[in-house]
């Protein structure tokens, strides 16, 4: 494996799958906003880092994390705690 | 978003089969896979692939899709280009290992903002710009344009190594029925273009000047590679005057597809 560089990323639009365990709509859809720099975009724009133990969703703007998806042996967990907002047009 | 496709409930794992494939390139194959009940979906969009081990491991990559959604006599079918990556753990397998009539689960489909359709932007020119296999989803843009009989002015600009390294290359440079309106300009980072004139390099603001639309146009841009072409790429049509808003990217991260 690769040693871990600063644009070792890929963007929300990988996001799809994972999370649609969890979300019945499509998360690469939705806009969110960053809590910590306010930053309002598409959630397929965001910093994607999957090769942490499970997924960490960065904000663009600050590098801030907004999401962390985890895949435990109790189950799946998830902290959300970097987003304000999120927000779908259905 | 008022596809019927964005907003679908929980996806789950089909069971696909190996209809045929055949090497686009040394190092890059075409995978085409049944898929009984698929759903249907848009240029642009992805799928996650599962393949599970003897003992019970499992892992997913993500592939994009590199052709509308259509119905054969034999049912749906999904076509995919893996690239094999060096020292990979599943490309290999999808390239050298895989064959007609074995079985492997897909997700999908997946992403609804890296897409494009025929009915949206009012007719606004597109651009596309390709890095590497960055190439497949905006070739599935090309082929759902011409399923479409959609004629909305199109340019891609596509960045590769060498000639050896050209995805599609033969849909691309003989533009069959249904493609007029398709231009395609070829840049090469690692050998000349003879055809052009165009020495060896990187991707450059005069390449994107020459070969994109002007910003006064207000294309749709689509760009899709490896991390840091999408990164340069982006920053050079910013500097170019393309709003923000019309710039959709997608990027692949450090391994490739």
């Amino acid at each position: 494996m690769s040693t871990l560089q600063g644009n070792d990323f890929e963007d929300g639009n990988v996001l799809g799958g994972p999370f649609a365990e969890i979300f019945v709509h499509d998360l690469t859809a939705a806009t969110g906003r960053c809590r910590f720099c306010g930053l309002d975009g598409p959630m397929a724009a965001v910093h994607v880092y999957a090769r942490a133990p499970g997924v960490v969703v960065r904000c663009p703007g600050c590098q801030e994390v907004l999401m962390r998806l985890v895949s435990t042996p109790r189950g799946l967990e998830l902290d959300a705690s970097g987003l304000a907002h999120l927000s779908w047009r259905l | 978003m008022t596809s019927e496709l964005v907003g679908r409930a929980v996806l789950g794992w089909r069971v696909a089969e190996l209809v045929e494939s055949w090497p686009e390139t040394a190092s890059a194959r075409a995978l085409v896979l049944g898929v009984p009940d698929w759903p249907g979906h848009r240029a642009g969009q992805h799928v996650d692939l599962r393949l599970t081990g003897p003992d019970g491991y499992t892992t997913e990559r993500s592939y994009s899709l590199a052709s509308p959604a259509a119905r054969s006599p034999g049912g749906w079918r999904l076509q995919l280009v893996v690239q094999r990556v060096q020292d990979g753990e599943v490309s290999p397998y999808l390239t050298d290992v895989f064959a007609a009539g074995n079985l492997i689960e897909v997700r999908g489909p997946i992403g609804g903002w890296f897409v494009w359709s025929p009915r949206e932007g009012g007719g606004a020119p597109v651009l596309l710009v390709a890095g590497g296999s960055g190439i497949v989803p905006l070739m599935s843009m090309i082929r759902e344009r011409r399923f479409r009989r959609d004629r909305t002015p199109f340019r891609l600009v596509y960045s590769l190594r060498t000639q050896a390294d050209e995805l599609f290359a033969d849909e691309l440079n003989r533009p069959g029925i249904g493609d007029g309106g398709v231009e395609t300009f070829v840049v090469r980072t690692r050998e000349d273009s003879p055809r052009s004139g165009r020495p060896a390099g990187r991707i450059s603001a005069a390449d994107l000047a020459a070969w994109g639309w002007p910003a006064d146009f207000a294309p749709r841009c689509f760009v899709c590679g490896p991390t840091g072409f999408v990164e340069e790429v982006a920053r050079l049509l910013l500097s170019l005057g393309h709003s923000p808003d019309d710039i959709k990217t997608e990027r692949f991260g450090p391994s490739g597809p």
